[in-house]
């Protein structure tokens, strides 16, 4: 019989990074070493500060081991981030153990030698501090302090049991040439490789994409892949933890208006209340608009709206929004909504999504329209914008956020485009807006895709934009293959044989 | 007169700093018959001292006077490599000392 003893199960230590103790199923593991290895640049000492700011936030007190900076530099370095060493040191929460290689020459080797003094200073520094957790960073200098590798790396062994010894969990940082490929250049990972973590910066299209991904964690469970990161000024690392994310939202029978009457007759009565709608159309099909309108109609509704908006500017949206009746800065002045435009290149995806997460949480809005996530897409590698727009739409749904999505597409007829492709399967209702072409003219039709969980229009309708707003006609008769883009007439006595054959197979 | 003051880190008494202690002690004396002075210090007592000196490896000798200073780390096995190292190697007085 199997005795499951649960004293031996390795027990986590959260670190406090934000979104990464989600990988790490609860954090590092706790008592032993973990080595993070990356790439030039890849954040790995931020990593390793950050890992010992984090526990002071919790009262537990670190160790600093830097190989590579001086602690003037670092204490410099992460000031920016809000971390404020200095007066971490002063109050014995933080210490520093320098083995940096100052200005001075390399010391003559003369017989065998090994790296007590290190290991007493590092013992001593974590009982001086009464530290739970310890960083080392970089082990690449260290190893170029020392000709003689192999005492080196049995010396990293010896301290890392004598941390195991202590109690410590510590953070080993290691420099590695590529970012796929061998681990490291030390061949480290072969005695303290019980856990690795492995930072990427890698150079995708012309974008520069921050990944982080647990290699292994001997004994106890991660999640696997790389997952997106990124380091903000005043906050350090944010791990974006996207399969983490759980369909655990629920779902809402409760319908609101998207503020078209006709619209809502389409989709059976509204949108739902927790619902992501994506409108997808090609440039000037009144993406925008209908967008204004379901914020308008939150609004009328006394509900908090928000709207980013990533290719207009603040004067063009408002001006827009007066032309078809809809007073957007009374609104604002009101307090029911907020308008936040910026430019796709101003940052990254993880940036973006951040930036929208944190406008979320604190503004609580109840709805919440995007115009265009598209115009993201070109600021983005695919994987990216995929990262991104699962991000968002999940983030939104689980605050039970009704969201409205609009999405461009390339080409004027008919038409996909790659938002679509990446978001079709987890928005709730897709509208479809398109030019037809119809004698010489062209002219718009609509029609309701899909909605989840409810009856909706499936005809493909006419509509037009006029001061009012948008106004939904009669379907369109004779005409086909508007959705493809080849746009056919059907002459009258066809269209009503076409449409008496499907009437007898689909009651509906 | 005293030519050369000297700091020594070892780690307890283990064998490597015992014999680096015999054989910088065989060094110097030869070298500056008994005119140098020597502390030694063990990392495992006084690690502050340690920190403060920046020191990594054990055994590590700092020749602390006449400045600049110097470090020689290891065992000290070699007695030419220890001199050169302290900066006090002199082949005159080495073909003598050979002589006698």
């Amino acid at each position: 019989m199997a005795v499951h003893d649960s004293s031996r199960e390795i027990q986590k230590l959260a670190t406090g990074i934000p979104g990464f103790d989600h990988l790490g199923n609860g954090g590092l593991p706790l008592g032993r070493t973990t080595l993070v290895v990356g790439t030039a640049g890849s954040a790995k000492t931020v990593f390793a500060a950050q890992y010992l700011a984090a526990g002071i936030a919790e009262d537990e007190p670190g160790v600093f081991v830097t190989f590579e900076e001086p602690p003037e530099a670092i204490r410099s370095n992460v000031r920016s981030f809000g971390w404020d060493i200095a007066q971490w040191e002063a109050a014995g929460q933080w210490v520093f153990v320098d083995v940096s290689r100052g200005g001075g020459e390399e010391p003559l080797v003369c017989g065998s030698y090994d790296l007590g003094a290190l290991l007493a200073r590092i013992e001593d520094a974590v009982r001086r501090a009464g530290a739970r957790r310890v960083s080392m960073d970089s082990l690449g200098a260290i190893f170029s302090q020392f000709q003689d590798t192999a005492v080196v790396r049995s010396e990293l062994f010896r301290i890392a049991e004598v941390l195991r010894g202590l109690g410590v969990t510590a953070v080993l940082t290691a420099e590695r040439t590529n970012d796929y490929g061998e681990l490291s250049r030390f061949g480290v990972e072969e005695f303290v490789a019980d856990n690795v973590v492995v930072l990427r910066n890698v150079l995708e299209q012309d974008k520069r994409r921050r990944t982080v991904e647990i290699l292994k964690y001997r004994g106890t469970s991660h999640q696997k892949g790389e997952f997106p990161f990124t380091v903000l000024p005043g906050n350090g690392l944010v791990v974006i933890p996207l399969s983490a994310i759980e369909l655990q939202q629920r779902s809402s029978n409760l319908r609101i208006s998207s503020g078209n009457a006709e619209l809502d007759r389409m989709c059976d009565g509204g949108f739902f209340r927790d619902s992501v709608v994506l409108v997808s159309g090609a440039t000037g099909t009144g993406k925008t608009l209908m967008a204004t309108t379901f914020l308008a109609a939150g609004v009328a509704g006394g509900e908090r709206c928000l709207l980013f908006a990533f290719e207009e500017s603040r004067d063009q949206l408002f001006r827009n929004a007066t032309g078809w009746g809809i007073d957007f800065e009374r609104m604002e002045a009101e307090g029911r909504l907020k308008v936040i435009c910026a430019y796709p290149e101003v940052a990254g995806m993880e940036d973006h999504l951040i930036a929208m997460k944190d406008a979320i949480d604190t503004w609580q809005p109840s709805r919440v329209a995007v115009d265009s996530l598209s115009a993201l897409e070109r600021v983005s590698t695919t994987k990216g914008f995929r990262e991104f727009a699962i991000g968002l739409t999940s983030f939104i749904k689980h605050r039970e956020v009704a969201g409205l999505f609009t999405a461009t597409t390339p080409t004027l007829l008919g038409g996909t485009s790659v938002t679509e492709a990446h978001i079709s399967t987890i928005t709730d209702s897709i509208i479809l807006l398109r030019y037809v072409e119809v004698f010489g003219e062209m002219r718009r039709g609509m029609t309701v895709l899909k909605m989840r969980g409810s009856m909706h229009d499936k005809e493909i309708r006419e509509f037009a934009i006029d001061q009012q707003g948008l106004h939904i006609g009669r379907p369109f008769r004779n005409v086909t293959g508007i959705l493809a883009g080849n746009v056919a007439l059907v002459a009258d006595n066809e269209a009503a044989r076409l449409s008496r054959l499907f009437e007898e197979d689909l009651p509906s | 007169m005293i030519r050369c003051r000297l700091k020594l880190y070892i780690t307890g008494h283990s064998p490597r700093s015992e014999l680096a202690l015999r054989n910088l002690r065989q060094i110097c004396d030869r070298a500056f018959d008994g005119n140098y002075e020597l502390e030694v210090v063990d990392v495992l007592e006084q690690p502050q001292r340690a920190e403060e000196d920046k020191v990594i490896a054990t055994p590590t000798l700092i020749r602390v006077a006449p400045p600049p200073q110097r470090r020689i780390i290891g065992d000290l096995s070699e007695r030419v490599m220890v001199l050169r190292g302290l900066g006090l190697w002199d082949p005159d007085l080495e073909a003598t000392q050979g002589d006698r």
